[in-house]
């Protein structure tokens, strides 16, 4: 399967990149970074780019890196749809005081626009 | 002159519109009796996720939550309404359920009341709340009692009240 993983650099994004790299050694699945920039991850889009690649330097998953500007939302799902991936992996929610799961608009976006199968990560 | 229902600090006692007697009370001590009304709450009626399905993980919440101003409506010894302010960095989340067999009485209006005027009380300033915006119940409810809206995105409605602020309609709380 051809699986495209949006990071934005929120603790989340990570652990969806991670996920999605434990399965790709099981499945097989060809794994492609998208790194944008989402305004409520405290890293700079440098940072971002060394974790990623840390992250990639543990694993032998065929794995390819990929960068975006602009508005994430649209343009997550525009590189999901030309690039004919499967799926679309982002890890977004948080949880208010009362702890209701609360998805951010980038998430929304990508949800309702995506016509790419999306795997949300909470 | 306000068109606004007064709060109503608890305690309360009014009989609803089945005819039951029901009190509303700040909240101390009554986990099981609220553990209980949540594990028989109607999944349809559920909001993001809350409450959670099952024993466990409703009193792990409930747990999570016990630093809130609590009110809960009763129904003899059955919690039957539960309500609370829960503090955020410079705000306090609303939250509000009513059991499915006891919704429609007007005990959720009663609740709401009782809770904001416990949490003004405590010297709670802002609240806010999001609902679902086809929840044309709920939402109705929140307005009734000077809830604004102040944002939607397109899964939920965001909605706000200050105490010391006037309404838009120049209404402000006696």
């Amino acid at each position: 399967m051809k699986v495209l993983v949006g990071v934005g650099g929120t603790e989340r994004s990570f652990a969806a990149l991670e996920g999605a790299i434990e399965r790709a050694e099981q499945a097989d699945d060809e794994l492609t970074v998208v790194i944008f920039d989402d305004p409520s991850a405290s890293l700079s889009r440098g940072q971002v780019r060394e974790r990623v690649q840390r992250i990639v330097a543990e694993t032998d998953v065929n794995l390819s890196t990929k960068e975006i500007d602009g508005d994430p939302g649209s343009q997550l799902v525009q590189v999901a749809e030309d690039g004919g991936f499967d799926q679309l992996i982002i890890g977004n929610g948080t949880r208010t005081p009362m702890g209701k799961i609360q998805l951010d608009s980038i998430a929304q976006f990508v949800l309702f626009n995506s016509h790419v199968t999306v795997k949300l990560v909470r | 002159m306000s068109d606004r229902p007064a709060l109503e600090p608890p305690p309360v006692a009014f009989v609803d519109e089945e005819g039951r007697t029901i009190r509303i009370e700040r909240s101390e001590g009554d986990r099981d009796a609220l553990v209980t009304m949540y594990e028989d709450f109607a999944p349809e009626d559920r909001a993001q996720g809350l409450p959670p399905v099952g024993r466990e993980r409703i009193e792990k919440w409930l747990e999570t939550i016990e630093e809130g101003i609590h009110v809960v409506a009763w129904h003899d010894d059955q919690a039957v309404g539960h309500a609370a302010l829960l503090a955020g960095e410079d705000d306090h989340e609303l939250m509000i359920f009513v059991h499915q067999d006891y919704q429609l009485a007007g005990i959720g209006s009663r609740l709401i009341r009782a809770l904001l005027g416990a949490g003004r009380r405590d010297g709670a300033e802002n609240v806010w709340l999001c609902v679902r915006p086809s929840n044309a119940i709920a939402i109705s409810l929140y307005r009734s009692v000077g809830f604004e809206a102040v944002g939607s995105g397109e899964t939920e409605l965001e909605m706000s009240l200050s105490f010391d602020d006037e309404g838009s309609d120049g209404q402000s709380w006696a």
